[in-house]
């Protein structure tokens, strides 16, 4: 049953990213988008990371993807129709990608990975109380500089993207 | 035939590759943005991979959390520069903007 819900989300997860960036209709990109983030979310919650996995959707799907596509609404002239995007530099992108995923890939498979005593077994418990014990104490620093980047960021978006220049 | 943690590095790769090709190939700087996206993506399962088949308890989810944070910030400010070069350049093709200032 595992090995079942594994391959189904990894064939989500890996057919619609092709969609994603093979396709020559930038909405349609988008929407392919929106189940790779839901195929990886079903993975974060095979790796035991359900906190994670909602994190996901809410961040990405509700967050990211909406962004994404206002920017597409935003910079394309819809009365054209001409969300078509082209593809430059072909050939050297795909000798220089094949040589990563074949780089990857060896590494991979021939890589004596170091196992856990547990064997990585599922467990039941929900992580979001490990996870909100760690942020208060161990990493209690990182937590605070993203809450600041997360300021700085929004502050930074909303200022560059305003229409008037403040003189 | 169990799922072991070489399966979810290998799906990690196939959706790095992905990514890295929408970002050498694509014209449009959104599509390159959703390149990245898939890049982080594949980055968050191998740390959550090794969370749960190494010895790290909950180590890798706080990393994983923290590019998740870093995502949605890099995703604002990536989209508000986009907006200000369509409005300088009326076009976000990235090849056709390749100089400095005009």
């Amino acid at each position: 049953m595992y090995e079942i819900i594994f391959y189904f989300f990894a064939f989500v997860t890996v057919a619609s990213a092709a969609v994603v960036v093979f396709s020559r209709n930038i909405i349609y990109s988008a929407f392919a988008l929106l189940f790779t983030f839901f195929g990886v979310a079903g993975l974060y919650v095979l790796l035991n990371a359900d906190f994670l996995a909602i994190t996901q959707l809410m961040v990405y799907v509700g967050g990211i993807l909406v962004l994404l596509l206002f920017g597409v609404m935003l910079t394309t002239n819809t009365v054209s129709v001409d969300i078509k995007s082209g593809s430059l530099n072909v050939f050297p992108a795909v000798t220089v990608v094949a040589a990563i995923v074949g780089l990857l890939t060896g590494v991979f498979w021939t890589s004596e990975w170091f196992m856990s005593s547990t064997m990585g077994e599922l467990t039941s418990q929900t992580t979001s109380k490990e996870i909100g014990n760690a942020l208060i104490t161990t990493h209690v620093l990182p937590f605070e500089i993203a809450s600041v980047i997360l300021l700085v960021a929004i502050v930074g978006a909303a200022m560059m993207a305003r229409r008037e220049r403040v003189k | 035939m169990t799922i072991t943690l070489t399966h979810f590095l290998l799906i990690s790769a196939i959706l790095f590759s992905l990514g890295m090709y929408a970002v050498l190939t694509r014209r449009n700087a959104i599509m390159v943005l959703m390149g990245v996206e898939l890049i982080l993506n594949s980055a968050n399962i191998n740390f959550l991979a090794f969370s749960r088949f190494g010895d790290m308890n909950i180590e890798g989810q706080m990393a994983a959390i923290f590019v998740i944070i870093l995502a949605a910030a890099e995703a604002a400010i990536a989209l508000a520069i986009v907006l200000n070069i369509y409005k300088r350049f009326h076009t976000v093709n990235v090849d056709e903007i390749s100089f400095l200032k005009d």
